[in-house]
């Protein structure tokens, strides 16, 4: 089990009061205090860690949210925000002691301007909302991570989620221009706004990814674009893990950034052709998923182009998509990646670390001998133009060995990364599961200068707790109010 | 002081920390005319921390220390085929600088060119820093790899903040290839509203413009790429791969016809025309008149110039779409109170980017934060530099 701060024995023994003043701030059906309806609150996308919080507060407007965390803010409670709780990192892991503050109701469209391509959104609307509501003229919201249908955009914000598509369209950061934030204390404040790049520090790149630690999300001006005329995918798989890495080299280095460009091993090929029936090839070691777009023209020239780059690496098979339905069919296989797995495994972790592409060829064969020592199966997908890996670990819940054994093996694997000149996440956030692994990507130094940025934004720590930084006393934040 | 490695970086603030002392810290100094200028006691440049660290074209990826010129960057990238997305401008004619500017101070300054309304800014493609805080302190953030959400992004706050948290020391950028080929589309004649209308049409094509701007007569009498056209223009750009610039450029002249027969000018015409809009280089301003650049949602960019040319003659251009507005006018409080308030009433940002050093400590140079902000500003400072050393002032007065 995760280890979180204590609770507040103060706070725990005045629930029934703290309930009451949640009250007297929302309407009573949207105060949750019962152990029955906190149940679907105790956990999120990391099912494996689960605590039920002291309550749960599901505000509406701005102003609410603001009420509530002044509340909180006055009463010294720590307070867990919360989208659709589809965290893969456990980001939304409430504590005993804590105020879960879930977005969800607040999932209205304010605004949609075509002309100045955005639109104006509150913190619950979900991912897939927004390119629903602007599809029907051409546009949509570019990042698209795989919990699109449900995970919410102020989730988004929260922990900047990507997709398979960042490569062409960036991360959310880069499709956000601004925020309306509530402070720890409770002030609303805006951010940014319908315009770019506001004078000033960034406080809206600072906020993006922040992971609930800074203030809370509750409306956010995004960027839509306008739908390319169409795309197209190809796949081409290769009887080497490394032929197919300096494939992924040499397409890019000819100039040409498809929209996706995924990768995957032999044993994610193998779950996701059992599950999907995509046609994949079995005998091959690795696969490439490559996605262009433009007019049916332009995705002739560029595909002929990868083609011809494929072609030089002695693919052991090809398949060019010529229809939107052929294409559907080879992402069919990759979008049901995690599902696939999930049926060939009682359980699985996903993991989600970044490396230098280059170095590629070298961790999978490094994660290959792992999975052989720790006797755990692990299957590999891989964002392969950004670098981000996601191998998937298989174990066995009810095993609390297999569990303690893939806990060690998934650490073991963001090590490597970091190691290689990586990250220990490229798009699921530090939340709880990686907290004690920073250490391994940053010193001391660096810890206390993020914490002292946290400090500046919430003094007393009472924002998301138990997340991000491995549990120590803030002393970092003593040298913050000396200087004030 | 002038450090040649991050650990002379480091004792030269450390030394200026243990006796309090301002440092005025600069690269090359190409922008120390723009901003706040600062009082110091100490002056630091990154200029001798300089040259390419990592360059790996087929990982999008290049490092170079603060220090590093633009144009040595520039060089490397074009020799791959690649180039800085966000396209930085060079405002050396503008701000009559002489000396090359450095990455440190791109990055610094977040400066973004045209490329910017469909690309991202300078801070979309920092992905990692190496840099020296106010207590001499070495610090990292991000690193070298394309996604990456671990810890705080302190990539992004500092880019930016013009050397007022910490010293950058050395910077990572995510780099693209370059396009094969460029081409422009230029409509002749239009007022603001309408330009800017047939500049979001075209932004709002399935067809990549890479950039939108919009050049009134006087603006447009300033390039000779397009000055022979007459009047004023209205300029949309393609950059892809040769055939798809061909067949988009074809495709927006026939859906943008309404707004008028484009020309269609060539890659070399594209590249040095774009490059003018990039300097700022349209914008009719005397030796004496101030600048200022604001921001604005795209649809609003013509109500600001309009009131400006009302209330003191402004001189302006468009980019961005119509949401970036470049004015020239009097360097006077008078007319800076005009912009500031147009500004605000559009819901948009501003800076004042070029007046004389009298103005520019007399006047708010960016807009004041609200006081909640500000008040987790001052934090933010003192958790960066608890001794207040660097730039002092160089963003807003006492900060």
């Amino acid at each position: 089990m995760i280890v979180q701060h204590e609770p507040k024995q103060e706070v725990l023994a005045r629930s029934a009061a703290i309930l009451d003043g949640l009250r007297a701030i929302l309407p009573a059906s949207n105060v949750i205090g019962d152990a029955l309806r906190l149940k679907p609150y105790e956990t999120d996308g990391l099912a494996a860690y689960r605590q039920p919080p002291l309550a749960v507060a599901l505000p509406t407007t701005t102003e609410e949210v603001a009420a509530v965390m002044a509340y909180c803010h006055r009463e010294g409670i720590r307070v867990v925000p919360r989208g659709a709780g589809t965290s893969l990192s456990g980001g939304a892991l409430p504590m005993a002691d804590s105020v879960v503050l879930g977005l969800m109701k607040m999932n209205r469209i304010l605004e949609i301007d075509y002309a100045d391509r955005l639109a104006v959104v509150q913190a619950g609307v979900t991912n897939i909302g927004i390119t629903n509501a602007v599809s029907a003229e051409g546009f949509f919201y570019a990042p698209d991570p795989s919990s699109q249908l449900a995970c919410m955009i102020g989730g988004n914000v929260m922990m900047n989620s990507g997709g398979a598509h960042c490569l062409r369209y960036g991360v959310t950061a880069n499709n956000l221009l601004g925020l309306k934030i509530v402070t720890v204390d409770g002030q609303i404040i805006e951010i940014g706004g319908a315009h770019c790049d506001a004078a000033g520090l960034d406080w809206l790149g600072l906020i993006t990814g922040s992971e609930g630690q800074l203030a809370i999300v509750t409306e956010v001006t995004v960027r839509i674009l306008r739908s390319p005329e169409g795309q197209r995918a190809m796949l081409a798989a290769f009887d080497a893990i490394d032929v197919a890495g300096a494939c992924v080299d040499a397409i890019i280095g000819s100039g040409i950034i498809p929209v996706a460009l995924e990768f995957m091993d032999k044993p994610c090929i193998h779950a996701c052709e059992a599950f999907a029936h995509a046609g994949y090839p079995m005998d091959a070691e690795a696969m490439l998923i490559i996605e262009v777009e433009g007019s049916t023209a332009e995705q002739d020239e560029l595909l002929g182009r990868i083609r011809a780059i494929c072609d030089r690496f002695n693919p052991i098979s090809m398949k060019v998509s010529n229809s939107v339905e052929e294409s559907m069919a080879i992402w069919k296989g990759r979008k049901g990646a995690f599902g696939a797995v999930g049926r060939i495994s009682p359980d699985y972790l996903c993991m989600d670390g970044t490396i230098p592409t280059s170095q590629l060829p070298h961790v999978l064969r490094r994660i290959g001998e792992m999975s052989a020592e720790c006797g755990l199966g692990v299957a590999n997908v891989f964002h392969a133009g950004d670098g981000n890996l996601h191998p998937l670990i298989m174990f066995d819940a009810n095993d609390p060995e297999s569990f303690h054994k893939a806990e060690t093996f998934g650490a073991d694997i963001l090590k490597l990364c970091v190691e290689v000149g990586g990250c220990l996440t490229g798009e699921h956030g530090v939340g709880v599961e990686k907290r004690d692994l920073m250490t391994v990507q940053f010193n001391e130094t660096e810890l206390d200068q993020q914490r002292r940025v946290k400090s500046a934004f919430d003094p007393d720590w009472l924002l998301n707790p138990s997340k991000v930084f491995p549990l120590k006393l803030p002393a970092a934040r003593s040298l913050t109010l000396a200087a004030e | 002081m002038s450090p040649v490695t991050e650990t002379a970086l480091q004792e030269a603030i450390l030394a200026a920390h243990d006796t309090a002392e301002p440092i005025w810290v600069y690269g090359q100094g190409s922008k120390a005319a723009t901003m706040r200028p600062v009082q110091a006691a100490r002056s630091l440049t990154t200029a001798q921390l300089s040259g390419i660290t990592l360059y790996s074209p087929s990982e999008l990826i290049l490092s170079a220390r603060a220090g590093t010129p633009i144009v040595e960057i520039e060089a490397a990238l074009a020799s791959n085929n690649q180039h800085i997305i966000a396209e930085p401008p060079d405002f050396s004619r503008l701000l009559g600088a002489t000396t090359p500017q450095t990455i440190g101070g791109v990055v610094a300054t977040n400066l973004s060119g045209p490329r910017r309304v469909a690309w991202g800014a300078m801070r979309d493609h920092v992905m990692g820093v190496r840099a020296v805080n106010g207590m001499g302190e070495a610090i990292r953030s991000g690193g070298r790899v394309l996604k990456n959400v671990t810890g705080l992004d302190l990539c992004k706050l500092l880019t930016g903040s013009h050397g007022t948290l910490a010293v950058m020391s050395e910077i990572t950028i995510k780099v693209l290839p370059a396009p094969e080929r460029r081409a422009t589309l230029a409509f002749a004649g239009l007022d603001a509203a309408h330009a800017v209308a047939a500049l979001s049409a075209a932004l709002g094509s399935p067809y990549g413009v890479s950039g939108a701007a919009y050049l009134p007569a006087d603006a447009a009498s300033m390039v000779p790429m397009v000055s022979w056209l007459g009047g004023s223009v209205t300029l949309v750009r393609i950059e892809d791969f040769a055939p798809s610039v061909a067949y988009r450029a074809d495709r927006l002249r026939a859906d943008m016809a309404p707004f008028g027969a484009a020309e269609i000018l060539d890659d070399g015409a594209s590249r040095a025309l774009w490059s003018a809009v990039r300097d700022a280089a349209p914008l009719p301003a005397a030796p004496q008149d101030a600048i200022w650049r604001v921001s604005v949602r795209p649809s609003a960019g013509p109500r600001v110039a309009r009131a400006l040319q009302l209330e003191f003659g402004a001189q302006y251009f468009l980019d961005w779409g119509g949401g970036l507005v470049w004015i020239a006018g009097p360097a006077t409080a008078a007319a800076h109170e005009a912009v500031c308030e147009i500004a605000r009433a559009e819901f948009g940002t501003w800076t004042l980017f070029r007046a004389p050093e009298a103005l520019r400590l007399a006047c708010a140079v960016i807009p004041p934060e609200p006081a909640p902000l500000a008040a987790i500003a001052a934090r933010v400072k003192a958790a960066f530099d608890p001794k207040c050393i660097l730039n002092p002032g160089r963003m807003r007065a006492g900060q």
